[in-house]
């Protein structure tokens, strides 16, 4: 944790109100999210109980397993989840714009512009905490390899169609959810805690309502006393009165009311279908629907308070300006969102189970350049996080007290300007460091030269070595002035694009040769649990 | 191996010889050596570079940083003057090190065509990432393996048929500044180290190891070679009477000068603080390991190797200070210019990988910490930190590490398919400390 970050959870403790840790908001938020608050059944992975799932936020739709462990109440949730979710995504493939991407030219080998569509919007999920974002993953890994009965007429226990398409975006959603900044799948908890920081450990706050407690307490408590019974207080039959985010349930209610219910479901499923006349299977249909509402009602009572806090933590950080940066990298989602439109358009196979060696590599590269520019964009937009990377000598903001113009040495001089900057921060500066200052949105690069006494005094001394045209002088604007206040940042603004791998078809040796002709992978086998 | 008739010179040259064999006339793609520290790891890539050339065989070296080619470079035209070197760089300024362009052998470029038929070109792993051949290189060598990721190793195998494969596994694992763990178990796990991968995937190829460390002296390669290599023992080349360390200036009795004293006789000190919760950046074990370096200065010190005969004086180049952290090498850098102390190399456990110096004074990575994290914990780091010298080591730390250890057990959750390091930096940092416990000097300031 950062000395800042440190910082501001001992002023939230003593004050009792979640401090600001953001003056803009880092992330996208979408006009219209899809908001998904999923439960699981105790005991078995990836057995949702039920969920609420919608745009709306007065009108969420209740999906709910009243059997959980049946395969084919199962089935019927995750279609009914398709149902909304296809829709929600489809309403957003259709809006393009022209864009230009560059490509290798299979023919020639060079690169090429080339013309293609980019989806004008994505469409946002949003989930309440971390634990949400390991289900979505968890759905898409149980979905995509589904089988319909379309695909292969003789598999067992056909998937209903939708069910493995709604498999793949989840997958998709989960993975993207893993590159930082991104912000197509956000849980609610990790932006909240972007922004704010409460007077608890990083851990409690993956409790949404303690989270919001802290942030947002009602005017007659402290953070600490409202976190304390968002998190513990519980009603007189015991249960809790702010039940958790999910997708795992408390145990109380589990114990209590849902395994009861459950029973009391299955008792009446098993009455109608042993029931002898048709007058008979009137009333015991009837008692198997009222079953089936209550383990509705008990569903909804534990997702509907997280739903209407997810909107609240919405409207929290819809209250902020949105940080300048967030529009490029929301950009990114928007053609991750649209490549993904195309694959799935295309006909391509499912992602596979685990990535080849060629995609690990690209994946993992792909994600420490995106959390390098999210830190140097997130600093350069937002004066306080800027205070901290200051704070932690990655930094400094100073004024300058003196400017002596100065050539390079060579055929061409070119100027090479000595800028001498105070400073009351203390930046990290190894001998001809490099510092950074943002120069109408693009990074200006300086040379640091040494200190001008000793270094206690914040006298630095800089040549700035690059963005001041081509000409003998400097152009007009590019050097900075005395009496300027100027900051730089030790980190580049921007991030270099690595090199490229070699195709997978030509991986080498020491990572065991090409993979070979990719086989369509088949779903998992049944299990006995699998049909019970 | 008994101790009376091991032949140090000896040992490691059959290692050598052996090494060789296997690289020059071997059928296996590849070869791997584990070198601990200090074990003559550059002398053996220079040497089997200059065979490998000599054998008439293009050759390409990959090195992780461009100090470490650089180096090779150096060594390489110091060993063979007549042999035409290619040193590939980046196209930024102050790319390669200015020392090059003196010697007429070595041509540099920033383009591998300019370099194309120099039997030996050298370069680090992410410039030879970005160079495209026709015909791959017949061979490579492949310098500081364990700290090479995985996937840097993936963009540039494709650039050679076979390669020798040289690092020390008890230094730094390679690190992402991401999560990983989606990867983990997988044979070619991206944030892997290469050597990893490779012998996932070819697990029949030759594997050895050199058995003796020339730097460290006998009173540490013992430590060192329990604590972090407990199944590929190593020796020093040295035994206990070929080195000493003295001072002209008499202790003044003050905690850093008899901890100073301590480290003179015994190889270790500890320079124990009392026991407290501190910001990393703590300022008085930050002020107290100055002092040690100001006195180790003031006290004139000459050390006695089996390089010279003749004493040679303890000069700042010869004074490294190891930290765990940036801030804190800032903070110890500053301390030491408010004492006039200049030229005393200062950095984090990172940056002294593969350096030597006669002294080490380092600030202890859980020193004042209320927490054990992984990142501390890490047997890399401490093994690094404890081997950097030829004469001394003095660690300076907060009381109660110890206790520490106890209450943060490592927890790193289990991944299946992944191999477990021993030992767990748990395990190496009891016993690093409970050596450092018969060499405790108590001090208050």
């Amino acid at each position: 944790m950062s000395l800042i970050a440190t910082l501001a959870r001992l002023e939230a403790v003593s004050t009792g109100r979640a401090q600001p840790a953001a003056t803009v908001r880092h992330r996208h938020l979408s006009e219209h999210p899809l908001v998904f608050v999923p439960l699981t059944t105790a005991g078995e992975a990836g057995a949702p109980l039920g969920a609420l799932v919608g745009t709306d936020r007065d009108a969420p739709r209740l999906l709910v397993v009243p059997q959980p462990r049946d395969r084919d109440l199962r089935f019927a949730f995750l279609a009914e989840l398709a149902d909304v979710v296809l829709p929600y995504l489809d309403s957003y493939a259709q809006a393009v714009e022209a864009a230009e991407r560059t490509e290798t030219d299979p023919e020639s080998g060079k690169r090429v512009k080339v013309e293609v569509e980019l989806c004008t919007d994505a469409p946002q999920l949003i989930v309440p905490s971390r634990a949400g974002l390991d289900f979505v993953r968890l759905l898409g890994r149980s979905m995509r390899f589904r089988r319909t009965a379309e695909q292969d007429p003789e598999t067992p226990h056909p998937a209903p169609p939708r069910i493995p398409l709604l498999g793949r975006w989840l997958t998709h959603y989960g993975e993207r959810a893993r590159v930082p900044g991104s912000s197509l799948l956000l849980a609610l908890t990790d932006v909240l805690s972007r922004h704010w920081a409460t007077g608890q450990s990083s851990l409690e706050d993956q409790h949404l309502g303690a989270l919001l407690a802290w942030i947002d307490p009602a005017s007659d408590s402290t953070g600490a006393e409202a976190a304390r019974r968002a998190e513990l207080a519980r009603d007189a039959d015991g249960q809790l009165l702010c039940p958790p985010a999910g997708p795992a349930t408390d145990p109380a209610f589990d114990n209590k009311l849902l395994a009861p219910a459950i029973e009391r479901y299955d008792r009446a499923r098993g009455a109608l279908a042993a029931a002898e006349d048709a007058l008979q299977a009137d009333d015991r249909l009837a008692a198997l629907t009222a079953a089936e509402r209550e383990i509705r009602n008990l569903v909804e009572s534990r997702t509907r308070p997280t739903w209407d806090a997810v909107w609240r933590g919405l409207d929290l950080l819809r209250a902020l300006p949105e940080g300048a940066r967030v529009e490029e990298r929301w950009t990114r989602d928007r053609w991750s969102f649209t490549g993904h439109r195309d694959r799935v358009l295309a006909g391509e196979p499912p992602q596979p189970r685990r990535d080849d060696a060629v995609t690990a590599a690209n994946k993992l590269a792909t994600r420490e350049r995106e959390q390098a520019r999210l830190e140097a964009q997130e600093a350069l937009d937002d004066p306080l996080v800027l205070a901290g990377r200051r704070l932690a000598g990655e930094a400094f903001a100073g004024e300058v007290t003196d400017v002596v113009l100065a050539y390079s040495e060579g055929k061409r001089p070119s100027p090479r300007p000595l800028v001498t900057v105070r400073t009351d921060d203390r930046p990290h500066l190894a001998e001809r460091a490099k510092v950074f200052r943002s120069l109408g949105g693009k990074p200006q690069a300086a040379e640091f030269v040494g200190y001008d006494g000793s270094p206690d005094e914040g006298v630095l001394v800089l040549r700035i070595v690059d963005k001041m045209g081509r000409g003998k002088e400097p152009e007009p604007g590019s050097v900075p002035e005395k009496g300027d206040a100027v900051c730089f940042t030790l980190f580049e603004h921007e991030q270099r694009g690595g090199a490229k791998l070699p195709d997978p078809e030509e991986t080498p040796w020491t990572h065991g040769g090409p993979p070979g002709e990719a086989v369509p992978e088949a779903p998992d086998t049944t299990t006995e649990e699998d049909v019970l | 191996m008994t101790t009376v008739d091991f032949d140090p010179g000896a040992a490691a040259a059959r290692a050598t010889a052996a090494i060789l064999h296997d690289t020059l006339q071997g059928t296996d793609r590849g070869v791997v050596v584990d070198s601990p520290p200090g074990a003559g790891k550059s002398t053996l890539v220079v040497r089997a570079a200059l065979e490998l050339a000599e054998a008439g065989r293009p050759l390409m070296v990959v090195a992780q940083t461009n100090a470490q080619v650089d180096d090779l470079v150096l060594r390489l035209a110091e060993k063979n003057p007549d042999l035409p070197v290619g040193r590939l760089h980046s196209s930024d300024t102050d790319a390669y090190d200015k020392a090059l362009d003196d010697l007429p052998q070595v041509r540099t470029s920033a383009k591998a065509a300019d370099l194309a038929g120099l039997p030996v070109v050298l370069s680090t792993a992410a410039k030879w990432a970005h160079v495209k051949v026709d015909e791959p290189w017949r061979h490579a060598i492949v310098d500081e393996a364990y700290q090479m990721r995985s996937d840097s190793l993936l963009a540039v195998a494709g650039l050679f048929e076979r390669a020798l494969f040289v690092g020390d596994p008890g230094q730094l694992d390679p690190f992402a500044i991401v999560g990983s763990e989606q990867w983990a178990g997988l044979s070619y796990d991206p944030s892997a180290s290469a050597v990893t991968t490779l012998l996932a995937h070819n697990p029949g190829l030759p594997q050895h190891r050199l058995p003796v460390s020339w730097r460290l002296p006998a009173s540490a390669a013992p430590l060192v070679s329990d604590a972090f290599y407990p199944y590929t023992p190593f020796r020093s080349g040295t035994g206990p009477d070929d080195r000493r360390l003295a001072f002209a200036v008499p202790s003044d009795g003050s905690g850093p000068d008899r901890v100073i004293d301590e480290a003179a006789e015994s190889g270790w000190g500890l320079l124990e603080l009392p026991g407290r919760h501190t910001p990393r950046t703590d300022p008085e074990a930050v002020r107290a390991v100055a002092t040690v370096v100001r006195r180790l200065l003031d006290r004139e010190g000459a050390a006695v190797s089996e390089r010279s005969p003749a004493p040679s004086p303890l000069t700042p180049d010869r004074i490294a200070v190891g930290t765990a952290h940036r801030d804190q090498a800032a903070a110890v850098r500053s301390a030491l210019a408010e004492l006039g102390v200049t030229d005393v190399t200062v950095d984090t456990a990172n940056r002294l990988q593969g350096r030597e110096y006669d002294v080490t004074v380092v600030l202890h990575p859980l020193s004042g910490r209320p927490d054990a994290t992984a990142f501390h914990l890490e047997t890399g780091r401490l093994c690094v930190l404890a081997s950097r010298h030829r004469h001394a080591c003095i660690v300076v730390c907060r009381a109660g590490v110890g206790d520490l250890l106890d209450d943060y057990p490592s927890t790193e959750p289990v991944q299946l398919g992944t191999l477990v390091k021993f030992p767990d930096g748990w395990e190496a940092n009891h016993a690093v400390l409970a050596h450092l416990a018969e060499h405790r000097v108590g001090w208050r300031p």
